[in-house]
């Protein structure tokens, strides 16, 4: 079929039918191309969780960047631009705020960690593991269940799921190629957010020097020596959202926007 | 099995067919990068056909003369020059890599016995002197044949060196390196009218040189944000009109194409006119951007006409008429539910050309699987044509193909989920005249004919 990364089998909901806006909910009672991955079972994912899984493609293409070649500015801006349109969308259906009420440190990872999660997931779904925590992705859960729990999974509950929830799934997994790299970089963010409240943010960016957010050295991916791999991406993405700990939701998403946008020009 | 006819003949016939003429490239299957083909260009005779590729590299083909002996074998492109335009080069200050690849190549009218062409990669422009030299001088005074200098005391007599044929050899030497003045990559190069000056356009400028002066250029549509957090657009082709010299046109990412006047002002950032499509709300996705992102432009050569290729379609535009275009065709329109995992691979931001052929009466563009389509815009009738080296026996008649869209397929008829998408043809040219055709499969290069009848 097409050329996919990595995973084996479709996940389970099928991404080429969705997408278009206003359609929610779409049935896809005898729609041919599922493959089997959830043998006998008709996936009815909600609007909400495909356009939660566009969000998150969309980010980490953002934050995958060529080494040595300049990224395609182009294809960057128009990733941006879909980012940011969801973004909108989802701030006028209330889901965005729902994330950002809690907007800590942790709240933040959270949603990175379910960034990751709902790749992963689907990809042991495919493999047909089971992990704890994720009961609505197993073989077994019925068409609605998954819509309400996948729901919640990928927006609020990702806020108010406890740190053991995700520290054990990080633990089921069979060793993964870049598990290590997550959690390295996991590890390195909590690190950083222990030893710094959010009044010493000046610190947090007084390493980072303003050339950063010129474009030109943006562009080139890092100003240093230091080439732009996850953990730089990360750090990148949490760092402005620890400031946003007291402020209202409108500069949440004027917070994210810069987050967007730090990501578009790396 | 009627075909798409253009070219100086005239108007279409029903007896029309494609057929194979030639191929060029390595057959393995094993692609090397550096072999990619990345541009196609005829000159303005057609005799000439330039192609640049992955690995900076310029080869030209010509055509040879048509024999005498068989009336209806038309000429055939044969290698006339091989050079390399561009080397990969790293940006110190950046700590990058600039890419070699040749991402276009332009043609200069013909003004003496040498060709001249610019090309192009992400960031310098060269002009490129490609001439014959078919004698040589011999007998000179001062020095043997070999070349050693003789003693001024033995010679005793003077003689006049005579030129004398040798085998023919072309020259290609760089004549001018137009260079640092792109901070984006550039993604379009196009030689006025005037045959004095030419336009190149990065992301997001573009500058207008003279080919004589190359420490200077002039900046004539800048659309950087003074806050590049805010930016959402950028330019992805240019191209000049091909009769008034102060009109140029350029395309954006949101889909849309403005026509500027240079004589307006300096710096051309206010628009003469403004062309877009308005959305269709029934359609609207969430890749409604991406795929209205237009990949090429080009002015028909009457400049009547302007064609902008998108994702799934080519348009043509009336330049009288700046709210919609005047035609509009479909390349693959069954990709439109597969967005989704073209987003996940990519593919939806491949960037696919156009051309027009010499008469205006027919258009010409790529597809995934090494298909590629051609429209006649008289007859409305289209055809999907394979650059494969199944079909490559000499003279052999393409056959039409066809993507099933769903339901049953029909014997060859190709279903959308067995279309290879990794052969996809970015690249095509259209002979001025004839309906002669060069396709660019990954690194191959197609030539098709039509059949006389």
């Amino acid at each position: 079929m097409f050329l996919t990364p990595v995973v084996p089998h479709r996940p389970f909901y099928n991404l080429d039918t969705m997408f278009v806006r206003g359609l929610k909910r779409k049935c896809f009672d005898g729609e041919e191309d599922i493959e089997g991955t959830l043998a006998g079972i008709k996936a009815i994912p909600s609007y909400n969780l495909q356009r939660q899984s566009l969000l998150d493609m969309s980010l980490v293409k953002l934050q995958l960047c060529h080494m040595l070649v300049e990224p395609n500015l182009c294809r960057s801006v128009l990733i941006a631009n879909t980012v940011r349109q969801i973004q909108e969308e989802m701030t006028q259906d209330g889901t965005w705020q729902m994330i950002n009420t809690q907007s800590t440190g942790q709240a933040s990872l959270d949603r990175l960690v379910s960034t990751d999660i709902l790749c992963r997931s689907s990809r042991e779904q495919a493999e047909g593991k089971h992990v704890p925590g994720y009961g609505t992705f197993s073989k077994d859960f019925e068409g609605d269940q998954a819509q309400d729990s996948s729901e919640t999974m990928s927006t609020a509950s990702s806020v108010q799921a406890p740190r053991n929830l995700q520290s054990d799934v990080w633990e089921m997994e069979n060793p993964q190629e870049n598990k290590g790299n997550f959690q390295k970089s996991l590890d390195q963010i909590f690190e950083t957010l222990e030893n710094k409240s959010p009044n010493s943010v000046e610190d947090l960016f007084s390493e980072v020097d303003n050339s950063y957010y010129d474009l030109d050295t943006m562009l080139t991916g890092m100003m240093s020596n230091t080439k732009m791999g996850h953990c730089d991406g990360l750090e990148t993405f949490s760092s402005p959202t620890t400031t946003t700990s007291n402020s209202n939701c409108k500069s949440d998403l004027n917070e994210l926007d810069h987050i967007v946008e730090i990501l578009v020009e790396s | 099995m009627a075909g798409v006819a253009g070219g100086g003949g005239g108007g279409g016939s029903n007896d029309f067919q494609w057929c194979f003429s030639q191929v060029k490239g390595a057959i393995d299957e094993d692609v090397a990068e550096a072999d990619i083909i990345s541009t196609v260009e005829f000159n303005y005779s057609g005799d000439l056909l330039a192609t640049g590729d992955k690995g900076g590299r310029v080869v030209i083909f010509q055509r040879e003369q048509e024999n005498k002996s068989r009336p209806h074998s038309r000429g055939e492109y044969n290698v006339y020059s091989t050079f390399q335009s561009h080397e990969p080069e790293f940006d110190y200050l950046k700590s990058l890599e600039i890419e070699e690849k040749i991402n276009k190549i332009r043609w200069l009218p013909q003004q003496n016995a040498a060709h001249f062409l610019l090309s192009t990669n992400d960031k310098t422009i060269k002009l490129w002197k490609i001439s014959e030299r078919d004698k040589r001088a011999e007998g000179y005074n001062l020095k043997d044949e070999d070349g050693r200098l003789r003693d001024p005391f033995r010679i005793t007599a003077l003689r006049v060196p005579i030129l004398k044929p040798m085998d023919l050899m072309v020259e290609a030497s760089p004549r001018r390196i137009f260079a640092n003045a792109h901070t984006y990559h550039i993604n379009s190069i196009s030689v006025n009218s005037d045959h004095e000056t030419y336009l190149s356009a990065d992301d997001l400028r573009i500058n207008l040189w003279h080919l004589e002066i190359t420490d200077r250029s002039f900046n004539i549509v800048d659309i950087k944000p003074a806050n590049m957090e805010e930016l959402t657009e950028v330019i992805t082709a240019a191209e000049f009109h091909p009769h008034h010299c102060n009109v140029f046109v350029y395309s954006s990412s949101k889909g849309t194409i403005r026509l500027c006047d240079m004589r307006s002002s300096a710096l051309c950032d206010r628009h003469s006119k403004f062309f877009e499509e308005p959305e269709d709300p029934s359609s609207r996705s969430f890749f409604s951007e991406i795929i209205s992102s237009i990949s090429d432009v080009k002015f028909s050569h009457s400049g009547r006409y302007m064609m902008t290729r998108d994702y799934l379609s080519v348009k043509v535009w009336d330049l009288n008429m700046e709210n919609r275009p005047v035609e509009t065709y479909q390349v693959h329109e069954y990709l439109r539910s597969k967005l989704c995992s073209l987003y996940e691979n990519d593919c939806i931001f491949d960037k696919f050309e156009c051309c027009w052929n010499g008469s205006d009466s027919a258009i010409m563009t790529g597809s995934y699987n090494n298909f590629f389509r051609m429209f006649d815009r008289n007859t409305r009738r289209d055809i999907t044509l394979e650059a494969s080296r199944e079909s490559s026996k000499p003279r052999a008649i393409l056959k039409p193909r066809k993507v099933c869209t769903g339901g049953k397929r029909k014997k060859d008829e190709i279903s959308v989920d067995s279309l290879d998408f990794n052969k996809k043809i970015l690249h095509t040219a259209w002979h001025p005249m004839e309906n002669i055709i060069a396709v660019a499969a990954t690194n191959n290069l197609y030539i098709f004919q039509d059949k006389i009848n």
